[in-house]
């Protein structure tokens, strides 16, 4: 972990460090506070939320609204809580995860280390394809995913996470390869490695931090997405996304608000995992590839 | 081409686990619905169980959002892949539009055999029956020309239930002197709109209602009695609390409830969350029409609609329809949603004061030609020109247009959704 | 022989191989994006309402949708959005980076609470949001009740600046992000010439100003790029904050677009709006692109 502490030459008096201290503070209480709000409210019986004071700690303190929110809360007709939506999610964006971020490092690894004319262009089309609005794309895609007899399965989902995460997964790996040195390729071909050896043997061991960073934001959007989710996916198979809308969105009746904002965190905790464990890497593979031009 | 692509999203996918939901329709149905709230799965419950003691499985495909919006989107995903829901909950219009497209199946021998032609009223029956054909089967009616009060707040103030729209304004005088919020709402496009086709059915009569709202016409929709409903509105807006914006309507009902609004003008729907309260009505709440609407009903429907499962009704849909129009889960479910029943035999024995009351109108509405779709939900006019009426009526309601624009954007609006 | 005629497909292969790799994404990237833009562009010239109809209508969709007062109230907040948007987080997420970079005890743990909104989802945090701004039980009832009576925040009532509490919204969500970009970026610069411009006596704010900032470039863009890519985007958020009210006030193109093809059933007027959306990206992105690819070469 030599990143997260290294020096800076940058030296700051007494004052200024904390002038400094108060303004960082004073942003974590910023970033926290919804998560404050949620978290609070989720561990109150609900006549409390609604009485006021959604600051106020609970009075009376309940897991009640966790248990309700995971295993018996109504999502449909049957009141089954958000846990089949779990392994659901999970099916559908374990393999996108990986199928996308192996597809971008192999693109990267093509762009920067077999150039051929009008690479180039190529790239610049996979990357201007992570701006195509997700909203024009429904109706196509579910036509091609019909064809494909992909409709309504967790595969075909994945598939649609895949096609709209490349241009992403390109860039971060992309922009990581280019920095690699090209002569130990070269070395590594004239000792007569092929294109798979010298992938394999040379830049992958090195890939771990842009594949931090890829697997996180791939995993974020993957797993938040709901449009898609929502369009796609079989009676079988919806995301957890699609549930806790249900759960949130039921128009009629008392709105428990304490079991929602526990089904919000709950749906939340592989995201929040990935970034506690892994957020130390990230910034580390920030650095070392993605914001080098 | 095509080839290609398959065998590229073959490889991607590695195997061929493909298709697994367009299987499990066979041999039961899957319902599309955005009913998730705990009394209606409740309710949907009983449909399913139902459906189960007769072998059939019940495939759920739950999606809630915006009113039954973002259901309609998904529907749209599934019908251009070619794997259409049995069964979709549907509004109105969209039925129409669906079964125009062709997309939905001929339930006539049902009909003819359970006899709906001679149960379910006519203005109904224009969105379940299209082209001769029936293709859905309703479930019940709410009706949107409501006006929900709380009896003590209205009592400590001296106030009798309005009958007239003078009746009311001097009500409202007396909550907002008495330091009442008079009027609890929601400042939401679909909410205004629900106020204002109690409005406007006050202003324009039941002719000039369907005149604008059904028929379109620009002489109407930009006459003087508009005007003046816009400026009723205007009237009301003064009379929300000035936290209104973005509320959700069962907050606002909340209200009422507390006693801190005396009226709400909200759809059937709201008594649930009076009887959730545990409050009765005639004794801590009542439930009247729109001052000068007392002959009328605005409705809305929810219905099942059969999608085409490849040339005629399967088994299974039939089914469905037999069950959702039998009069034992009609009471059942309706007693649970605060909405009547679709069909007008149905024994009112389970339903309370209200539920009584809503049969009795609907029933008399019916019968003397009272009886029209909501505007505000899709009832009226199709998804296109009910969303631009929302347009006007919601700006106008937060102020940013006076009557007089109201009026003329509203003719505007109406052209360019036509 | 044999052998030989082996050794030569061997070699051939190898020289396809890179591209023979590239090519499946290339053709998913091919059909399902710009494929799908060339056909949304077609049904922006057709009369299609609930499906895809291939009756041809000219230009009438994008003369409809010019008529639409709140075209340009989306287009107009988007502008406000946008610019906002990229602007705030770009400076909160560089400002936060430099103060991070100054050797803090429980860096690691800061870091995490900056970036974790990023990992939730617009659908619960944006209630969360919306009863914290909501004057009668948020923000402004909780100072009112520890005492500051005159305390004023109905940002979210008022139709002429509601558009700013989806910027704040919007901003909390991925200014961490942007920050860990830049902190990224921060580490990366060589010490040594920091050193040497301390002992010309250089202030703090002249080696951020001259030396450090500058060599930031290439994060400045990619976070350009993230965030204009975000802002573009933005749809859960509005719908979960203020459901584009009040009023229409809140409404973006996305919405707008989503607004059109799905729920009133006119496709024609939303692809249109999609078309010139895509353009508009067009117009910013391709020099952008173009500048950044080239110098590369």
């Amino acid at each position: 972990m030599s990143v997260a502490t290294q020096d800076t030459a940058i030296r700051t008096g007494r004052v200024m460090r904390t002038l400094i201290y108060l303004v960082l503070l004073l942003f974590v209480l910023f970033y926290m506070l919804p998560l404050y709000v949620m978290l609070v409210n989720s561990v109150k019986p609900l006549e409390e939320i609604t009485g006021g004071g959604m600051m106020n700690l609970p009075q009376v303190f309940t897991l009640e609204p966790w248990f309700k929110a995971w295993s018996s809360a109504q999502i449909g007709v049957e009141p089954t809580g958000l846990s089949p939506y779990f392994w659901n999610s999970i099916k559908m964006v374990v393999p996108a995860v990986i199928i996308s971020t192996v597809l971008g490092a192999l693109n990267g690894y093509v762009l920067t280390k077999w150039r051929f004319r009008g690479d180039t262009i190529l790239f610049g089309l996979m990357l201007f394809a992570c701006f195509i609005p997700f909203q024009i794309v429904l109706i196509p895609m579910a036509r091609v995913l019909g064809e494909l007899g992909l409709a309504g399965s967790t595969w075909g989902l994945s598939l649609v996470h895949i096609v709209y995460g490349i241009g992403f997964t390109t860039l971060y790996f992309r922009n990581y390869y280019a920095v690699f040195p090209t002569e130990l390729i070269r070395a590594a071909q004239i000792d007569g490695a092929g294109f798979f050896q010298i992938f394999w043997r040379i830049l992958l061991p090195s890939s771990g931090p842009i594949a931090v960073v890829s697997i996180i934001w791939q995993f974020t959007n993957i797993w938040n997405d709901f449009l898609f989710g929502a369009s796609f996916a079989g009676a079988n198979n919806q995301p957890m996304t699609v549930a806790l809308n249900n759960l949130v969105q039921a128009s009629h009746g008392v709105k428990e608000y304490n079991v929602h904002f526990a089904g919000a965190i709950l749906a939340a905790l592989p995201t929040l995992l990935v970034y506690i464990v892994a957020g130390r890497y990230f910034v580390r593979g920030l650095m070392a590839g993605s914001v080098k031009g | 081409m095509r080839s290609y692509l398959k065998t590229t999203a073959i490889a991607l996918a590695l195997t061929t686990a493909a298709g697994s939901a367009q299987a499990d329709a066979h041999g039961g149905v899957e319902v599309l619905h955005w009913w998730t709230s705990g009394g209606e799965a409740a309710a949907l419950n009983v449909l399913k169980e139902d459906l189960e003691g007769q072998g059939i499985g019940w495939t759920d495909m739950p999606v809630a959002g915006g009113g039954g919006e973002q259901a309609m989107t998904v529907l749209r995903a599934r019908v251009t892949a070619g794997n259409a829901p049995t069964a979709v909950q549907g509004l109105g219009f969209d039925i129409i539009d669906w079964a125009k497209q062709g997309s939905l199946a001929d339930l006539n021998a049902v009909a003819a055999a359970e006899g709906w032609d001679d149960v379910i009223p006519a203005a109904l029956q224009q969105f379940a029956k299209v082209d001769g054909k029936w293709v859905s089967a309703p479930v019940n009616v709410h009706s949107t020309n409501w006006v929900w009060a709380n009896k003590a707040v209205l009592e400590a103030n001296g106030i009798a239930e309005p009958t007239s729209w003078e009746e009311f304004t001097a009500a409202l005088e007396k909550l907002k002197a008495a330091g009442v919020t008079p009027i609890a709402h929601g400042g939401q496009a679909w909410q205004d709109a629900t106020v204002f086709d109690g409005v406007a059915m006050s202003v324009l009569g039941p002719d000039g209602y369907k005149a604008a709202f059904i028929d379109l016409d620009e002489e109407v929709l930009g006459g003087g009695a508009m005007k003046e409903a816009f400026d009723r509105m205007a009237v009301i807006r003064d009379n929300v609390d000035e936290n209104f914006s973005g509320r959700d309507w069962n907050l606002a009902t909340a209200m009422v409830i507390n006693g801190e609004a005396g009226f709400q003008m909200m759809g059937d729907w709201a008594k649930g969350e009076f009887l959730n309260a545990g409050k009765v009505p005639g004794q801590d709440f009542l439930c009247f029409r729109f001052p000068g609407t007392a002959e009328q009903v605005t409705f809305n429907a929810d219905q099942f609609m059969m999608f085409d499962q490849g040339g005629s009704v399967s088994d299974e849909q039939a089914a469905l329809a037999t069950a959702i129009l039998s009069p034992s889960f009609q009471s059942a479910f309706n007693v649970v949603k605060g909405s009547v029943p679709a069909r007008t035999d149905v024994s009112d024995a389970a339903f309370d004061d209200c539920g009584k009351k809503g049969m009795a109108d609907l029933a008399a509405a019916a019968s003397s030609g009272n009886l029209f779709g909501s505007m505000a939900h899709g009832h009226a006019n199709p998804a296109s020109v009910k969303n631009a009426i929302y347009d006007v009526v919601t700006a106008h309601f937060n102020g940013e247009y006076d009557s007089e624009t109201a009026v003329a954007e509203l003719v505007d609006a109406v052209s360019i959704a036509k | 022989m044999a052998h030989l005629a082996n050794a030569d497909f061997k070699t051939r292969l190898q020289s396809w191989l890179p591209k023979l790799v590239l090519s499946p994404s290339l053709a998913l990237v091919l059909v399902f994006v710009y494929g799908f833009i060339i056909f949304s562009v077609y049904l922006s010239f057709t009369d299609s309402r609930l499906l895809p109809s291939y009756g041809w209508v000219g230009w009438e969709n994008y003369s409809k949708l010019w008529r639409l007062s709140h075209w340009e109230t989306s287009l107009i907040n988007m502008g406000i959005f946008a610019f906002l948007y990229i602007g705030i987080c770009t400076v909160l997420g560089l400002g936060l980076a430099i103060f991070l970079d100054q050797k803090i005890r429980g860096e690691g743990v800061i870091r995490t609470i900056y970036l974790y909104p990023m990992a939730l989802s617009f659908i619960v945090t944006g209630t969360a949001w919306k009863w914290f701004l909501d004057p009668g039980i948020g923000l402004e009832n909780v100072m009112q009740t520890w005492g500051w009576e005159s305390f004023e925040f109905d940002w979210i009532k008022n139709r002429d600046f509601a558009i700013y509490t989806v910027v704040l919204a919007a901003v909390w969500q991925t200014s961490g992000f942007v920050m860990a970009m830049f902190l990224a970026g921060l580490r990366g610069i060589d010490n040594e010439m920091l050193k040497a411009a301390q002992m010309d006596g250089a202030s703090n704010w002249n080696l951020y100003r001259r030396i450090i900032i500058p060599q930031l470039r290439p994060a400045f863009l990619s976070a350009f790029v993230i965030l204009s890519h975000l802002a573009i985007k933005t749809f859960d958020l509005v719908i979960a904050l203020t459901g584009g009210g009040p009023g229409r006030a809140t409404e973006l193109p996305a919405t707008f677009m989503y607004s059109y093809t799905f729920t009133r059933n006119q496709m024609g007027i939303g692809a249109a709006s999609a078309t010139i959306m895509l353009m508009t990206i067009a117009a910013i992105m391709i020099p952008y692109l173009y500048a950044e690819l080239r110098e590369k070469k």
